[in-house]
């Protein structure tokens, strides 16, 4: 659509940027504040420079948790992306089931998290879990308090619970938006199964695809609250993701500096990742 | 029934497991719970549902929540109605890096800004009630609602407006009588991700409160920590908050697939 | 600057005010910039996208960020030479990108 020029545009536009404005500039200023500071006590602040950065971008503790998070996330994309989009290849077009699948499977998308975390919670109980009964009878030493490996089972088995059904409705608004006559082309022509999904589904998809991905990407990124209350972040630090890092300095040590120094580097990084796909998602879009 | 069926029945049961063994936690007795594995309650109790309907934290909890989510969407849709217009139809300085910025709103983490909110929130005398949660979560709800209303809003074609100003409308007359009537979808679409966001968030709703407006889901952690293993209890509350979610979802059923789209398929 | 103000909190200082202060003058001087003489049309730069005057401040912007933490995180202080280098890259960005 080409859209007319119009400066007093602003004007429709200003009572969110006020209201983001005030949610976002000044939490956003004082986090900068904090970060040059050292504090004492709520009230007393003195200037330390650039040191906490420098303490962040070095510690141990912070690459772990940045590596952990980087891990998490793109075991979750590479699981739930193909996942979804199966599941969305397999679904019914049309008729009276469609609804039905939608609304069960948005269901997930619609229970706060920390009742997410505590239903995989209660699921993976030992003696009285669903999740950790079935893997016990099935012969497995399951326990994910105890063990690394099986508490990242189970956080990621909890997040494709959780998420996997936002990629299922994207794809599938995207296949229900091919018209019918490109499938009955294909289908003159003689195409197999696998030229139509390559040739006509899977293009008409990049853009759902991308959204999928972005959206997926940057909510696993800052993923807090299923988690803490599945396993606060054990055993260990094993499944201490960046937000809960973060919480625990900020809240818990109630270390401002340290904090808002890590908050930005982790807001930084977000940021750039976040231009990159939306830069792509905006070439998709133009194409 | 066709053959490929099964993927998505799979995956439904896979859904419906957890929401099950929710479900059959909370109508156990903590005897049963704690005696041992059953499949099903064998001692069937409603016991832990009235806990909850009669304790007055508890039920506040559930009105606290249900507040501060509506105040949200409203809000957040109100101001965001005029703003999509705006990025719909017309070029203005700034708007695409606007609309980003907007964006990367949605993508802050709520932990980063979880300490400063809770200073600001205080600083203007909001703490503790569902306006300071209603307003937090404007920082992504917002954001959202515009890019959903601007996909919506874009599909209907400019001729509409141009009709309505030769047939006399105001700019605020087209607007309220022809214009959102048209969307009327999208705004329901709107409603639905602002309410969904501002129900599963708790991470701000929790730092921001701390008696009056507790959020039912932040008094079920709190419980579980304070009071011993009330695990019945929990999965009760927990299973009383799937019910708002399960009506709304039942609303936009038809809009459903669109709607996570963007509006933009 | 410790107030007594209700924005006490906000821990203000010198140095994070200029800052921003500075962020506040580019977007001002950009603005200025874009009404005296348009920048028209987006271009198609060197990575193969098509970028603003403001894309490219952000561009710049975030950049500089990065180059600031790598330099701090790799080197240490003094943080004139990123300056230096962050400065360059804008330059950069601003020709080509």
């Amino acid at each position: 659509m080409n859209k007319t020029v119009n400066q007093r545009a602003w004007w429709f536009v200003l009572p969110v940027v006020l209201l983001v404005a005030f949610n976002a500039v000044i939490p956003l200023m004082t986090v900068v504040n904090y970060s040059v500071q050292e504090s004492f006590g709520s009230n007393m602040f003195f200037w330390s420079g650039v040191r906490w950065f420098e303490e962040v971008l070095r510690s141990e503790r912070f690459h772990a948790s940045l590596l952990r998070q980087l891990a998490f996330t793109a075991a979750i994309l590479a699981i739930e992306v193909p996942l979804g989009l199966a599941i969305a290849l397999a679904m019914p077009r049309r008729g009276p089931w469609v609804s039905v699948c939608l609304v069960l499977m948005a269901l997930p998308l619609l229970i706060p998290w920390n009742v997410v975390g505590a239903m995989w919670n209660i699921m993976a109980l030992p003696t009285i879990g669903l999740l950790s009964e079935t893997l016990h009878a099935l012969g497995f030493d399951y326990n994910y308090t105890r063990e690394p490996g099986a508490a990242w089972f189970t956080v990621i088995l909890m997040d494709v619970w959780h998420w996997t059904s936002l990629v299922v409705l994207l794809c599938y608004a995207g296949l229900v938006s091919i018209p019918d006559a490109y499938y009955q082309a294909a289908k003159i022509d003689g195409a197999r199964p696998w030229a139509v999904f390559r040739y006509i589904q899977l293009p008409k998809l990049r853009y759902v695809l991308t959204i999928a991905i972005l959206l997926r990407f940057m909510d696993s990124f800052m993923i807090y609250t299923e988690v803490v209350v599945l396993t606060g972040g054990g055993p260990g630090t094993a499944t201490t993701f960046l937000s809960i890092d973060l919480v625990k300095t900020a809240l818990g040590q109630f270390d401002l500096g340290p904090a808002a120094a890590m908050s930005l580097v982790y807001f930084l990084i977000i940021l750039l990742m976040s231009w990159l796909f939306y830069t792509l998602m905006m070439r998709n879009q133009s194409r | 029934m066709r053959a490929r069926y099964w993927v998505p029945t799979l995956y439904i049961v896979f859904l419906l497991l957890p929401i099950y063994w929710l479900l059959n936690m909370s109508f156990k007795t903590t005897n049963e719970i704690l005696g041992g594995f059953s499949l099903w309650p064998h001692e069937f109790t409603l016991e832990n549902y009235r806990v909850i309907f009669t304790d007055a934290t508890w039920y506040n909890g559930y009105i606290a929540s249900i507040q501060y989510v509506a105040l949200n969407t409203v809000l957040s849709v109100a101001a965001a109605l005029p703003a999509a217009y705006a990025f719909s139809r017309y070029r203005f300085l700034g708007d695409k890096h606007l609309f980003f910025w907007l964006l990367t709103n949605r993508m802050a983490p709520p932990a980063v800004f979880a300490l400063p909110f809770y200073q600001l929130y205080s600083a203007v005398g909001l703490f503790d009630t569902p306006f300071a949660v209603a307003l937090a979560h404007t920082l992504f709800n917002i954001p959202l609602a515009v890019w959903i209303l601007e996909g919506f809003m874009s599909g209907v074609p400019k001729e509409l407006d141009e009709t309505a100003y030769v047939d006399g409308y105001s700019f605020w007359g087209f607007f309220i009588r022809i214009f959102i009537p048209t969307i009327a979808a999208g705004i329901g679409v709107a409603c639905f991700f602002c309410f969904m966001f501002s129900w599963v968030e708790l991470l701000l709703a929790k730092t921001l409160t701390a008696v009056d407006a507790k959020p039912i889901a932040a008094l079920m952690t709190k419980t579980a920590s304070t009071s011993g293993y009330q695990l019945g209890l929990l999965a009760a509350a927990g299973s009383l908050t799937l019910i708002p979610g399960a009506v709304v979802i039942y609303f936009v059923r038809n809009y459903i697939a669109k709607g996570f789209a963007l509006g933009r398929v | 600057m410790q107030g007594t103000s209700v924005f006490a909190w906000m821990a203000w200082t010198w140095p994070t005010a200029a800052f921003f202060a500075f962020i506040v003058l580019c977007l001002v001087g950009m603005t200025v910039w874009e009404f005296r003489s348009p920048g028209g049309a987006p271009r198609h730069g060197i990575l193969g996208l098509d970028t603003t005057r403001g894309d490219r401040l952000f561009i710049s912007l975030l950049g500089s960020a990065f180059i600031f933490l790598a330099w701090l995180g790799l080197v240490g202080t003094p943080l004139w030479a990123p300056l230096v280098i962050a400065v360059l890259y804008a330059g950069a960005v601003f020709r080509w990108v």
